[in-house]
């Protein structure tokens, strides 16, 4: 959180609880650690990254899994950091299918992944998702700090198609590897995966500590949008695609999350129970942890995530826009980041009077020569300031 | 896309129907999405199970529903074929 909150000095306070219906969460993102081999500099982990002996033990996470199924939720995510960095994770995963989760794995298919899949498999995994850091090897080996990272990753996605398993491969784009759109549509194809995302970055935790390097060009943006949806017509029954548009040139905000509390939960490694996996850069809200409450009560009471849900919260231009049931006035997160404010529009909309600032930043950075990576790294990492968009 | 009458359409591996208690409605649960499902469609998918053509799926809802078997057939090809390009059924 040391970037996130570092330039703004504006508390956001959570607001009284009003009266808004509290429905049933659709997916849980469980974050069981933040360990995990790669180093990418747009990890979406918060910078102050978790240790090991923080984490939670097999059985909390086990009780917690089984409270997300009594409160409605179908799809657990199961990740981190690189989620088989946990001893337990076939034990867990055997859990949730018995409690008639549909587990997905988000996974490096790194390190251990390899040997860890088909004991996965056997204890009823539901599909994988694998990522890629460029379609090419010395991309993913220089963007994930992981030296035949690649190549490791060729013989993992084989694996899983082998055992019969589903196959997603996701792949950030950003201005180091936004060029190799077309060849990464080519190898997910190749590896027989039922679905691409081609995710552009979102700036938050260490992407938005490394955005000058990471911002691309609007017309490479412009570019990979085009080869995406051409791709989309050719690979009809062969390959989904699904796109996330880099924001910062985007005209209406994302509807981030699905909108705060209302579709998803996620718990981090120690336990905190947040709306979403960026929303402790929001100062002044009071998660609560697992180890102290049930996850109802957290889903339910919890101040952080009444904080910002239904339409009561909202200011205008948000509050009067026949937009607010569709987006929710973007991302709380950016709105804190990017104006100071976390009760404010997203500055990705175009109604927000931060928006061309945002937009005039976003061309400025790309255009300018592209820093170092700072890679992730657990402490130690120094990370100097990034100037927002407020003044 | 429309599925053709003698394809053999399947579930694989990762798509599941479900019936969801909280909710109490039928789900299709599938890499990141779960469809929302109502009884007409929970009947069609019912019946796809890697045996029977379309055509096969058509004529047992045609002895249940009180339409006629072309109405039925389109809906039910438009419907199958749509999950086939989203990679949810496969044949």
């Amino acid at each position: 959180m040391t970037n996130d909150t570092a330039e703004l000095n504006q508390e956001t306070a959570p607001r009284p609880a009003a009266v808004h219906p509290v429905g049933h969460p659709i997916g849980i993102l469980a974050e069981l650690t933040h360990r995990c081999p790669l180093r990418c500099p747009y990890c979406s982990n918060p910078l102050e990254l978790e240790r090991r002996e923080a984490e939670l033990d097999t059985a909390t996470w086990k009780r917690v899994l089984s409270e997300a199924v009594a409160l409605g939720v179908l799809h657990v995510h199961l990740s981190g950091g690189e989620p088989t960095a946990r001893a337990d994770l076939v034990e867990l995963t055997a859990h949730c299918a018995a409690e008639g989760l549909y587990t997905n794995l988000i996974t490096s298919g790194v390190g251990r992944a390899g040997a860890m899949l088909p004991a996965l498999s056997e204890a009823g995994l539901d599909h994988v998702q694998l990522s890629f850091q460029g379609a090419k090897a010395e991309t993913t080996d220089r963007v994930g700090g992981y030296a035949g990272g690649h190549a490791a990753k060729l013989a993992f996605a084989a694996q899983v198609t082998d055992l019969g398993l589903p196959l997603t491969v996701n792949a950030v784009f950003h201005r180091a590897n936004i060029h190799e759109v077309e060849d990464m549509i080519a190898l997910a194809v190749a590896l027989k995966a039922r679905r691409l995302e081609v995710a552009h970055t979102q700036y938050y935790g260490w992407a938005y500590a490394n955005r000058a390097a990471l911002m691309p060009a609007r017309p490479d943006v412009d570019r990979s949008v085009a080869i995406v949806e051409e791709a989309r017509k050719r690979l009809e029954g062969v390959l989904v695609i699904d796109m996330v548009i880099p924001d910062y040139y985007a005209r209406y905000p994302k509807p981030c999350s699905g909108g705060w509390g209302r579709r998803t939960l996620n718990v981090t490694p120690t336990g905190r129970v947040l709306p979403c996996h960026a929303a402790e850069s929001i100062p002044g809200l009071e998660f609560w942890s697992v180890r102290d409450h049930a996850l109802g009560d957290i889903w339910r009471a919890s101040p952080a995530f009444n904080a910002f849900r239904g339409t009561e919260w909202m200011r205008e231009p948000c509050r009067s826009c026949d937009r607010r049931e569709m987006d929710f006035g973007g991302c709380r997160c950016q709105a804190m980041a990017l104006a100071g404010d976390a009760s404010l529009t997203d500055p990705a909309c175009s109604k927000s009077p931060f928006h061309a600032r945002v937009e005039a930043l976003a061309t400025a950075e790309a255009a300018g020569p592209a820093p170092d990576f700072i890679y992730r790294t657990i402490g130690g990492a120094s990370v100097p300031r990034r100037e927002g968009a407020k003044s | 896309m429309r599925a053709e009458e003698t394809d053999v359409p399947r579930l694989p591996r990762g798509v599941k129907l479900k019936y969801d208690q909280v909710r109490e409605r039928h789900v299709l649960l599938a890499p990141e999405r779960a469809f929302d499902i109502d009884e007409t469609a929970a009947a069609v998918l019912e019946l796809v199970d890697g045996q029977r053509t379309c055509g096969q799926i058509v004529d047992e809802l045609a002895l249940r529903f009180d339409e006629k078997r072309e109405v039925i057939a389109a809906d039910v090809r438009d419907m199958i074929g749509d999950l086939i390009a989203r990679r949810v059924i496969e044949r």
